[in-house]
């Protein structure tokens, strides 16, 4: 009698269990975001300028300043010209070194892009492969980096571009 | 001078039909680890079967990395890394997929065991009846 119990109970909670966890994933939200995944330092990564084509290297261009700015680019991202009059804002408000990674774009598309809305970045870097942008652990354009220079680590990652809110937040990191 | 010109022919006859061994063997690995692997922009699709800008990148970067010697392990790790579990369709054993590696192992013996005691109750109940 105690060992039908017994089995009962086993079965019973075994399902409530497999009921649970199951109600529980249902209730999770699907969108996955690497938004959350920083690994806490960046790890050098070189290319090669868009206009001089010499080799830039992130650890020497990052030394000037107290914070850099990465962001992800393309001429033919929509949402990129929407963002870069705050990118803009940003470079001449404020005391950070700007990288742009040029991602998978035509050279002269890219240039005339710069030319027609105001070159923001300090650096521009080519990453037609899109393997910079890899290392980076970003999946898309555009996608921007906040970095403290004195120890490489990533304090904020912003998928999608650049608005108000997100500016402020900056702001506010960069101002402290 | 015959000799030599015979051995450089016959090295080049063999490389030349090696080359592309490896190479097929090359692109052969790029698919069967870009199929284990989940793209993040799109939906139920891998990285195999996709054709966006992030796959095609991925793809590239695959190839570059076996060229450079590197083994599965090491391409899955290195984008694990940048990209989180979620990216690799059969995730590692590690103390984070402990539980989802072993859980359904520990059902299926739970389960086997609970059949097997089931079953052999019963023929035990018929054998002793029979016996009776």
């Amino acid at each position: 009698m105690i060992k039908k119990k017994l089995n009962f109970l086993i079965i019973l909670s075994l399902i409530l269990f497999v009921f649970f966890s199951l109600l529980l994933g249902l209730n999770k939200n699907n969108y996955y975001s690497t938004e959350k995944i920083m690994n806490s330092k960046l790890e050098n990564f070189q290319g090669v300028d868009l206009y001089s084509n010499k080799n830039i290297n992130f650890s020497e261009v990052s030394r000037s300043e107290n914070f850099t700015l990465i962001n992800i680019w393309a001429s033919w991202c929509l949402p990129c010209k929407k963002e870069h009059a705050f990118l803009l804002d940003l470079n001449k408000n404020y005391n950070l070194v700007m990288i742009g990674i040029n991602y998978k774009d035509n050279i002269e598309n890219a240039k005339s892009f710069i030319l027609n809305l105001g070159n923001p970045y300090d650096f521009i870097i080519k990453d037609y492969k899109g393997f910079i942008a890899i290392e980076l652990g970003a999946y898309g354009v555009p996608e921007t980096y906040l970095i403290r220079n004195s120890n490489n680590e990533i304090l904020k990652k912003y998928i999608g571009p650049i608005n108000e809110k997100k500016l402020k937040e900056i702001k506010s990191i960069i101002k402290k | 001078m015959k000799k030599i010109i015979i051995l450089t022919n016959i090295i080049y006859i063999i490389l030349s039909i090696a080359n592309p061994i490896f190479a097929e063997e090359n692109y052969l690995r790029v698919d069967k680890v870009s199929k284990n692997l989940r793209c993040l922009i799109c939906q139920g699709q891998s990285i195999y079967d996709s054709q966006s800008d992030f796959a095609l990148s991925v793809k590239d970067l695959i190839k570059e990395k076996i060229d450079e010697g590197q083994n599965d392990d090491e391409i899955y790790n290195y984008l694990k890394i940048k990209y989180g579990d979620w990216i690799l369709y059969e995730p590692r054993l590690d103390k984070k997929t402990v539980l989802l590696w072993l859980l359904p192992l520990i059902l299926f013996v739970f389960g086997g065991l609970l059949i097997f005691r089931k079953v052999f109750i019963k023929l035990d109940k018929i054998n002793n009846d029979k016996t009776l």
